[in-house]
């Protein structure tokens, strides 16, 4: 969802770390410790109900309760929602999606930046704004007319037409926050590639790109968690279940009654794997460099 | 933000020289429009068109098949009568308490301990791992929030929460059946789902804090509430701004928890604006109907965020009068 947006800038942080190690430590430091470990674990109340109800067989949920740990370690809720939704159909799906627009995005977002941030065309003002707006636009807004457009050019219920969407919202997003990244782009740099002979083409690639790169590559991994977690989109355009993102496709289970409680704390078990391990794997670029080129 | 109106560039003391980065040769700025034309022809087909095709179908009657009948303003009468529609406007008032004003204040609180008392007195790695636990929820696909989510609060004496309830003698309670407990559950969840997003971002923020000026404070005599408020506060507040705009924003939009958790029930007490839309396109089929609230809804989103940044920049603005 969209709330996850979260700001990344080129600001170098002069972190101070932790000074002076760890010295003197008070009553109160130890109660305040206290406090935030205690919320923590609130938060990690609903993901130690999925973990442990994932392992349990439904005799065990039904006799045992939610809270206690597992008697045996039974894979039935997994393999019974595996098989169901055709698991790994799903994930493919929903990797395709994300990657594509992940990629595209960025590049767009490039374009744009270059054109606005360096190449500071006129009116880019409004131009930023523009790209910030439609940012922000509901996409409610846009769903129904999208809707019908897919249908006349029969791009509905094609995974296309999801990766078009999203690379426009997501590169719209890009392009508001590298323009002001690209504003700041070391002027001597840019100068000395033109002194050269370098194009503009050249510069962007063989200058801009790589000396851009970790803000790119943060963009890029904020863009492909945005997409994986979308859903009004993907739930009205991909009906037919051979198309459907993980999401959609767990959210499709949810209205099915006969699911026991077992089946669905597998399903959401699974289902949140290949996010966590794309977290862990990104998780030091994620939280080095966010702060906002939005801010100044 | 980069967001800025004319008469404010010349208060800009950062502000880009008009001259591109790039020395020209010829043609002026004008080869820069052709790196804009992929950007910009998909914003006009994916954004720009449809948004109007919208606005227009506030005006017609519209099942989605044959033609849109034109009926003027009846969408916009109704929709300014229409209970519903006022009951999904209140609702987005508990969503930015549950999504902005909770998260931000609680988030700042956390940010703050984390960063100063656990980062300082017990090393950074124990900082990190618990930053990361608070943000966790953020990666969560809220498609299965929902599920967990409804499942912890299944009526009847199987619902986890009512199992709790059971140890105490407490009879089961409908929890998404009635209200307020409906909303409550899920204002609770979005708390849950928003928290980690200040939390990660203000303590980034907080890196850029002068560590001397703290060293100043504490001989100064200031306690940890003092320092907080008229250090710390003050020089993140860009980021504060930030994240209240954009979790504002959210709020507004809200509709994947309310889709999942409540579907709107019990009887409609949390419809919010896009879920409402949401189901006057898919399941009454009033297009025309769909279309004006969600029109309303983006009307709301851009005013809001302009004011947001309006805000923003005068406070910069007096703020380097001040300095």
């Amino acid at each position: 969802m969209s709330a996850t947006t979260a700001i990344l800038t080129s600001r170098k942080t002069r972190a101070p770390r932790t000074r002076g190690g760890m010295t003197k430590k008070r009553t109160s430091d130890w109660l305040l410790l206290a406090g935030v470990i205690v919320g923590a674990l609130i938060v990690l109340v609903p993901f130690y109900l999925i973990l442990v109800n994932a392992f349990k067989s439904p005799l065990d949920y039904a006799t045992s309760g939610p809270f206690a740990l597992p008697q045996a370690l039974d894979f039935t809720g997994i393999i019974n929602f595996w098989e169901r939704v055709n698991f790994p159909e799903k994930v493919w799906n929903s990797i395709f999606i994300s990657s594509v627009v992940a990629v595209l995005a960025v590049l767009i977002s490039m374009l744009n930046a270059f054109a606005i941030g360096i190449g500071r065309v006129r009116g880019r003002v409004w131009i930023v704004l523009l790209f910030f707006l439609a940012n922000l636009l509901p996409q409610e807004a846009l769903l129904y007319p999208l809707y019908y457009m897919f249908k006349s050019v029969h791009l509905y219920d094609s995974v296309w037409s999801v990766i078009i969407v999203f690379t426009v919202i997501q590169a719209a997003f890009g392009t508001y926050l590298l323009s002001s990244v690209f504003g700041t782009f070391p002027k001597e740099v840019l100068e000395a590639a033109s002194l050269d002979g370098a194009t503009r083409w050249q510069i962007l690639w063989r200058v801009v790109f790589p000396i851009s790169r970790p803000t790119l590559s943060v963009l890029l991994i904020f863009f492909f968690i945005w997409t994986w977690n979308e859903f009004l989109i993907p739930l009205t355009f991909l009906p037919s279940n051979a198309n459907q993102t993980v999401p959609v496709a767990i959210s499709v289970l949810q209205g099915d009654r006969l699911m026991d409680v077992t089946t669905m704390a597998g399903a959401a078990l699974i289902s949140i794997i290949p996010t966590i391990i794309f977290f862990l794997i990104f998780q030091r670029t994620l939280t080095r460099g966010i702060t906002a080129g939005a801010v100044k | 933000m980069s967001v800025m109106t004319r008469a404010d560039r010349g208060a800009r003391v950062k502000l880009p020289p008009e001259e591109p980065s790039i020395p020209q040769r010829k043609g002026g700025t004008a080869g820069y429009w052709l790196y804009l034309l992929p950007g910009f022809i998909l914003l006009l087909v994916i954004v720009i068109i449809p948004l109007v095709f919208n606005v227009y179908l506030t005006f017609t009657k519209w099942r989605g098949v044959r033609t849109p009948e034109w009926i003027g303003l009846d969408n916009w009468f109704k929709v300014f009568t229409d209970e519903k529609f006022w009951t999904s406007f209140t609702n987005s008032v508990w969503m930015i308490i549950a999504m902005v004003v909770i998260p931000t204040t609680v988030g700042l609180i956390v940010a703050a301990l984390l960063f100063d008392v656990v980062g300082r007195k017990f090393g950074g790695k124990v900082g990190s791992f618990l930053r990361a636990t608070y943000y966790l929820p953020q990666i969560l696909p809220i498609a299965v929030a929902g599920i967990v989510i409804g499942w912890l609060f299944r009526p009847g004496a199987l619902g986890a929460m009512n199992q709790v309830l059971g140890i105490f003698g407490i009879p089961p309670v409908d929890w998404l059946g009635t209200m307020p407990s409906a909303l409550l559950v899920l204002m609770a969840v979005l708390v849950w789902v928003q928290i980690g997003y200040p939390v990660v971002v203000f303590m980034a923020a907080l890196q850029r804090v002068d560590p001397e000026l703290y060293e100043a404070a504490d001989l100064d005599g200031a306690n940890w509430f003092q320092r907080f408020s008229a250090i710390t506060l003050s020089i993140i507040r860009p980021e504060v701004f930030v994240v209240t705009l954009t979790c504002t924003i959210a709020a507004l939009k809200v509709f994947g928890p309310v889709y999942v958790i409540t579907q709107g029930g019990p009887a409609g007490a949390t419809l919010v604006p896009a879920y409402y839309a949401y189901t006057e396109f898919f399941t009454k089929r009033d297009i025309g109907y769909g279309a004006t609230i969600a029109t309303v809804l983006t009307v709301v989103v851009v005013v809001v965020s302009i004011i947001f940044i309006r805000v923003q920049n005068s406070l910069e603005r007096k703020e380097r009068a001040g300095l």
